[in-house]
């Protein structure tokens, strides 16, 4: 069944020179359990994509359907609710709250969902990426590795069906970097959660079980990868 | 609804302990500190002003009647615990021996004075003491006058009426005794009880009794309100604030200067609190967006938002306050030897004031920006450069104008005031911005020329556009308060202390006889006293306004009736004296003596509702005058010269002039020259206005350190709205030096293109600032406080160098730390 599905999807920008395609009549689906690597050179439209996919934003035309519901049809406060329930995430520079300490940080989405036992289940989620010890600490306190850890801690806490991963490992050393698409590989297995990531390194892509290629803003690959 | 308060409540400490929340709150405090300070501090001060302006009515109010008032009015006053007491005051021939003398005489009960105190001497015109209690029966205070007159000395006997009552004491002084010129004849001062014996009251005789009330001030309103309506329209009542011209016109001023400064710190810690919500909002985007992302709905992001508020204006309200009772005991503390042991009255009312000021200021001018962070895209998270659409302040901003100008009356209760200090400020805000505009492009084109750090900083100035003309509204409007706070402190207040000059006049010297008014110059000059200049001085009564007789269009108000029932100090002269001011029509130049001129007074312009080109009728000792009003005149009564109501041209009244009058100034050495004075002219009287002007100058010395530490606040809040617009760029800032370190530029390169884009801020703030203060000032000084304004070149340097001065190195020093930040550390945080 599939968790996610673009159908034509065209995301136009106004600028003085005119109108601009950033995305161009996009199809495709994701199935459950299914971990997708989106790729392509820089502007070809992949976090733009991958905002609409989230439904952080909304397509100029074409249907987003995550879990077979239209975004379109939902306004901003029903489409943050299917992210509370439905929708992870990791970011590149990693957005942990500054004020909040790292278990803060992870209760923060089972708080906004309103969830049950919200600070039992962040403790356990920051064990699970082996921060338990931190749980503390202040995200100036971590280093960069540590802070992207209680982002995927954060992104998972909620057993989400659908986790966006943008350009994860981008603001990291390799080895620092390969350790976590390591952790983010094997919890997203375990988890059994779909994954969908943005990245241009290829390396990270062919981790994924199947790899889109966008080129100014066209789908220029769909790529099954042998595992 | 759980949810959200568990998370406002951890979102408001997490922010509050990470400082997030600290300029915001900051301003708050301040706004709220001054307002209660000067709040708790205003009612105090005036209390204290009340208080002395009620010496000179010897009580809070007081009733005259030419017939004994009914007894229900003291029953009542008692009843709501206020202190009375009654006076009764007629004229009496007063005999020594073979000698007589006309003098007033005051029958006064135990109670006499409620307000202020008698003094007593021990030979006439000598040194006074404070007396304890009145003339018992059988006793008799005397002023100088009337023992000197007579001859008699204390513990000589004076025969008032059926009594031979003994002279005990000089009568030096009585708090009341400088409520008007009315009182011509030397006062004895008798015991209530020797009134009946005296014999000297019978049906039908012309006596004025008097009834004075005392107590709490709301005590006091409250009675005021009852008896006004039922009292007869012959009985006169006065309250302490229209005792005299002189110290109603001292009151009024000193309530002005304080309130000004109230205001003034109120609306500019508004505009501090305004700039650092903006910071706070767009320091929020990246949050809220992330919020978003995490799946916070609108609804959550617009209520953990106003919670924060309303905690942030709890919190602000109660360390405001708090702050301010201390900052008020403070003060009351370093002006306590003028505030004659008055308590603070022991209300919360400054404290509600607080909290509906911080209400105010952050729904209105915090929560618009706040406000708009429901709209922050989502997307945001992934797009850094997704911003929510561009803020529209105007209607929030104007309709919460409105509130805190609103709020602001409720404090001050003087909508001119208000008016000028809002209207004044909102258009300097829009030419300021106006100006700001042209001036922010303008740098834009000068930078050619200039080195690297120059041209960085102004090049930053143009760039931030928008940002650069908020900057320099908000730091013009607190270079604005600033300079105008420097000028109303030296200007204003200098000016209105010079009015009063060591040498005032502080006697009278009124029914000089025409053949006696070069002698009587001589005999002054000959004691060293400065040659004084003579008025003319007629007596009239006002009989017809335009033909129609004054009986038909009676005025309502006491005050009013008393200028159209009784007779009226006339003078006439060629020029226009000191102290006077043309505000309608124009002084005579070459008067024509078979057209009448007259020129009144506001006061009696006001009350009579005349108008220029009116014609007024007067019986002038059995004579008819018409006179055209040629103009009409702000007096200012506080100058203490002689000054009338009414003022004519000259050739109209000279050949019914039977007295002249003068002012003096006599100084301890010289008052017993009076006593010879008072000998060789008998018909010349003479007033001592000494305590009433000490107690005028009392409160201007008060008022002057009220204003100076009120404007402490003032100042305070003005350095808020500078840092808090020094703090609107910071977080732009840090990114922009990261990425010129990295690109190579030192530390000191980007320093001082900090220190550049700051100076010419404040270069352009300043100018504007000279500017708008000039104008602003001038217009409180000749509006407001009618005094002559003078442009001062210094407030212009002060205002450019101060403002490039000031803005440069708080800015400077107030971005260092960003600069000093590794560019690592800025560009990673973002």
């Amino acid at each position: 069944m599939q968790v996610l599905e673009s159908r034509q999807v065209v995301r136009e920008v106004s600028s003085p020179e005119g109108t601009l395609t950033i995305v161009a009549d996009v199809s495709f689906g994701v199935e459950r359990g299914e971990s997708l690597a989106i790729v392509g050179p820089s502007g070809s439209g992949k976090s733009t994509l991958l905002a609409m996919l989230a439904g952080l934003d909304l397509p100029t035309r074409g249907t987003v359907l995550l879990n077979g519901v239209d975004l379109s049809t939902l306004d901003e406060d029903g489409r943050a609710r299917l992210r509370a329930g439905h929708v992870g995430f990791v970011f590149q520079s990693f957005h942990l709250v500054p004020a909040l300490t790292a278990l803060e940080n992870v209760m923060l989405p089972l708080e906004l969902a309103g969830s049950e036992r919200a600070t039992e289940r962040a403790r356990e989620a920051l064990e699970r990426v082996g921060l338990a010890p931190r749980a503390r600490h202040y995200p100036r306190q971590l280093s960069g590795g540590e802070q992207q850890r209680v982002a995927i801690a954060r992104a998972l806490v909620a057993r989400p069906d659908v986790l966006f991963a943008d350009e994860p490992t981008g603001n990291l050393d390799s080895v620092t970097g390969a350790r976590i698409a390591d952790l983010l590989f094997d919890l997203n297995r375990e988890f059994g959660t779909t994954l969908v990531l943005v990245t241009h390194e290829i390396a990270l892509a062919r981790r994924c079980g199947r790899m889109l290629t966008l080129d100014a803003g066209r789908l220029v690959a769909d790529t099954r990868v042998a595992a | 609804m759980k949810r959200l308060l568990r998370y406002a409540f951890v979102a408001f400490a997490r922010d509050a302990r990470s400082g997030e929340l600290a300029v915001l709150f900051g301003a708050l405090v301040v706004a709220v500190a001054a307002l209660t300070a000067v709040g708790f501090f205003t009612s105090r001060i005036s209390q204290a002003i009340r208080l002395q302006a009620a010496e000179v009515l010897a009580a809070d109010l007081r009733l005259e009647s030419g017939r004994a008032p009914a007894d229900a009015y003291v029953a009542e006053a008692r009843a709501r615990g206020l202190a009375v007491a009654r006076l009764t005051s007629f004229p009496s021939v007063v005999y020594a021996g073979p000698t007589s003398q006309l003098a007033t005489v005051l029958a006064a009960d135990g109670a006499y004075p409620l307000r202020g105190a008698l003094r007593i001497a021990d030979v006439p015109y000598g040194p006074g003491r404070p007396a304890i209690g009145s003339p018992r029966p059988g006793e008799a205070w005397a002023d100088s006058r009337l023992l000197a007159r007579l001859a008699v000395p204390v513990g000589g006997t004076l025969q008032v009426g059926a009594l031979a009552l003994r002279v005990t004491a000089v009568l030096d002084y009585r708090p009341d005794q400088g409520s008007g010129l009315a009182d011509l004849a030397p006062t004895v001062l008798i015991a209530a009880a020797d009134l009946a014996p005296s014999r000297l009251l019978g049906p039908g005789s012309r006596a004025t009794w008097i009834v004075l009330f005392a107590g709490p001030a709301d005590a006091v309103a409250a009675f005021e309100a009852w008896l006004r309506p039922r009292k007869s329209a012959a009985e006169r009542l006065v309250d302490a604030g229209e005792s005299s011209e002189q110290m109603k016109s001292a009151t009024e001023r000193s309530g002005r200067f304080l309130n000004l400064a109230a205001l003034v710190t109120v609306m500019l810690a508004a505009v501090a609190v305004a700039m650092a919500a903006r910071r706070y909002a767009s320091r929020r985007l990246d949050l809220v967006a992330l919020l978003k992302s995490l799946g916070a709905s609108q609804g959550f992001v617009l209520g953990v938002t106003a919670i924060e508020l309303a905690l942030v204006a709890l919190a602000g309200a109660a360390v405001g306050t708090l702050l301010g009772f201390g900052a008020e005991t403070g003060l009351a503390w370093l002006v306590r030897s003028l505030l004659k042991g008055v308590l603070p009255a022991p209300s919360l009312t400054p404290a509600w004031l607080g909290l509906g000021t911080a209400i105010i200021m952050l729904a209105g001018f915090a929560l618009p920006p706040l406000l708009e962070l429901r709209r922050v895209p989502p997307a945001r998270v992934l797009r850094h450069d997704l911003a929510p659409p561009p803020l529209r302040y105007g209607a929030p901003y104007v309709a919460a104008a409105l509130a805190l100008a609103l709020l602001l009356y409720a404090l001050v209760r003087d909508p001119r005031l208000v008016g000028y200090a809002v209207g004044g400020l909102a258009v300097s805000a829009l030419v300021l911005g106006v100006a700001g505009l042209g001036l922010v492009r303008a740098t834009g084109a000068l930078r050619g020329g200039a080195g690297l750090a120059w041209r960085y900083g102004l090049a930053n100035v143009a760039r931030r556009g928008r940002e650069s003309v908020v900057q320099v509204v908000a730091v013009g409007l607190s270079l604005t308060v600033l300079l105008l706070l420097a000028i109303v402190r030296n200007d204003l207040l200098d000016e209105w202390q010079r009015s009063l000059p060591a040498g005032a006049p502080n006697h009278f010297l009124i029914n000089i006889p025409p053949a006696e008014a070069d002698s009587l110059r001589a005999y002054l000059v000959q004691h060293g006293v400065a040659e004084p200049v003579l008025s003319p001085w007629v007596r009239a009564r006002l009989v017809s306004v335009n033909g129609q007789p004054m009986q038909a269009r009676m005025p309502k108000s006491d005050r009013g009736r008393a200028f159209a029932e009784r007779e009226q100090n006339l003078s006439w002269s060629a020029t226009l004296p000191p102290d006077n001011r043309v505000v309608d029509g124009a002084w005579w130049t070459s008067p024509d003596a078979a057209h009448p001129q007259v020129s009144v007074a506001t006061e009696f312009q006001e009350e009579l509702g005349l108008k220029v080109g009116d014609q007024l009728g007067f019986d002038v000792a059995g004579e008819s005058v018409v006179a055209t009003i040629a103009n009409v005149r702000k007096v200012r009564w506080d100058g203490f010269r002689p000054n009338f109501f009414l003022l004519f041209a000259p050739g109209v009244l000279d050949a019914s002039t039977g007295t002249y009058m003068t002012s003096v100034h006599l100084d301890a050495a010289q008052r017993p020259a009076l006593a010879g004075l008072v000998r060789e002219h008998p018909s010349v009287t003479v007033v001592d206005v000494e305590s009433l002007l000490a107690e005028v100058r009392s409160i201007m010395d008060r008022a002057a350190v009220a204003v100076e530490y009120v404007f402490g606040f003032t100042l305070v809040a003005g350095l808020a709205v500078l840092f808090a617009a020094i703090q609107s760029t910071r977080d732009e800032r840090r990114y922009e030096s990261a990425i010129l370190r990295t690109l190579g530029a030192s530390r000191r390169t980007v320093l001082y293109g900090v220190a550049a884009e700051f100076t010419a801020l404040g270069l352009l703030s300043g100018v504007l600032a000279a500017s708008a203060a000039s104008a602003i000032g001038w217009l409180v000084a000749t509006r407001l406080f009618g005094l002559h304004y003078s442009f001062d070149p210094v407030v212009w340097l002060g205002g450019m160098c101060g403002g490039a001065l000031l803005v440069g190195v708080a800015g400077t020093l107030a971005t260092r730390s960003v600069v000093e930040t590794s560019p690592a550390l800025s560009l990673r945080e973002g």
